[in-house]
């Protein structure tokens, strides 16, 4: 089965933290201020971080299951 | 409503007032070196972008007024925009004139320059901004300055509300100096 799953594009993210504000499931950290990282056991694919990036270096990727 | 807000949240009104203070007396503008010496101090001490990612008012204010109130086309930001070379180059652009400001506030200290009652919003024009000048205690230097720094402030939150309208909410946070700064902070910090 597959799964949709919010992937960041870590050589492009400014690490500002906006995809970690709005998602709903705390999925999201920005560890040591160089990338976001997504914990993909707790995203659950809703895309709000995708819309929210201001530079827009998060895609939802089909991931395997 | 989301409940347990935290009270970092509310930051953008911090930020908010910093703003209004600067119309009623520019030596407030000094209480915008925070804005500069806690990022900078987080990621050299903690090593991650915790100003950015959660105390930033300024974020917050564009993500209020261009998220809630809707005054933003939420479009992506020009590529060229987030590219590396326009974000270093930006930083050190304005790194430069943050320097050339010191340099006349320091003039202004030596007493070789009079003090400019003026604030220059995007580093061109000269607004006249003699009413919020109600004298200082030490040297002229003091506030010549609160009107530089103010200047750099107003810029940019000046030029953040322009990408906010034209892109997303918060597109000053893929070229802000400070953002780059500290994020550039903790790369070599990783490293090392």
């Amino acid at each position: 089965m597959t799964k949709r799953k919010a992937t960041v594009s870590t050589r492009d993210c400014v690490a500002c933290g906006c995809c970690m504000k709005v998602c709903p499931k705390k999925a999201i950290t920005v560890p040591k201020g160089i990338y976001a990282e997504v914990n993909r056991d707790l995203c659950v694919g809703c895309g709000i971080c995708a819309k929210e990036c201001p530079a827009s270096v998060i895609t939802l990727e089909e991931v395997k299951v | 409503m989301r409940q347990n807000k935290k009270w970092y949240e509310y930051l953008w009104i911090a930020s908010l007032t910093y703003l209004l203070l600067g119309f009623f007396n520019i030596l407030f503008a000094w209480l915008g070196l925070l804005c500069f010496f806690i990022p900078l101090l987080i990621s050299i001490i903690k090593g991650n972008k915790a100003y950015c990612n959660k105390f930033c008012g300024r974020g917050q204010l564009f993500s209020l007024v261009g998220g809630r109130f809707g005054l933003s086309r939420k479009k992506e930001v020009p590529k060229w925009m987030k590219s590396k070379y326009f974000r270093y180059g930006f930083l050190a652009f304005f790194l430069t004139m943050f320097l050339l400001m010191l340099w006349n506030t320091y003039l202004v200290f030596a007493g070789t320059k009079n003090l400019h009652m003026a604030v220059t919003l995007l580093w061109t024009f000269k607004l006249p901004w003699h009413w919020a000048y109600h004298g200082t205690l030490f040297s002229d230097g003091v506030a010549q300055f609160a009107f530089g720094f103010y200047s750099v402030m107003l810029t940019s939150t000046v030029l953040g509300f322009l990408t906010m309208i034209l892109f997303k909410p918060r597109s000053w946070c893929v070229y802000c100096p400070m953002g780059t700064m500290t994020q550039l902070i903790c790369k070599v910090k990783s490293k090392s």
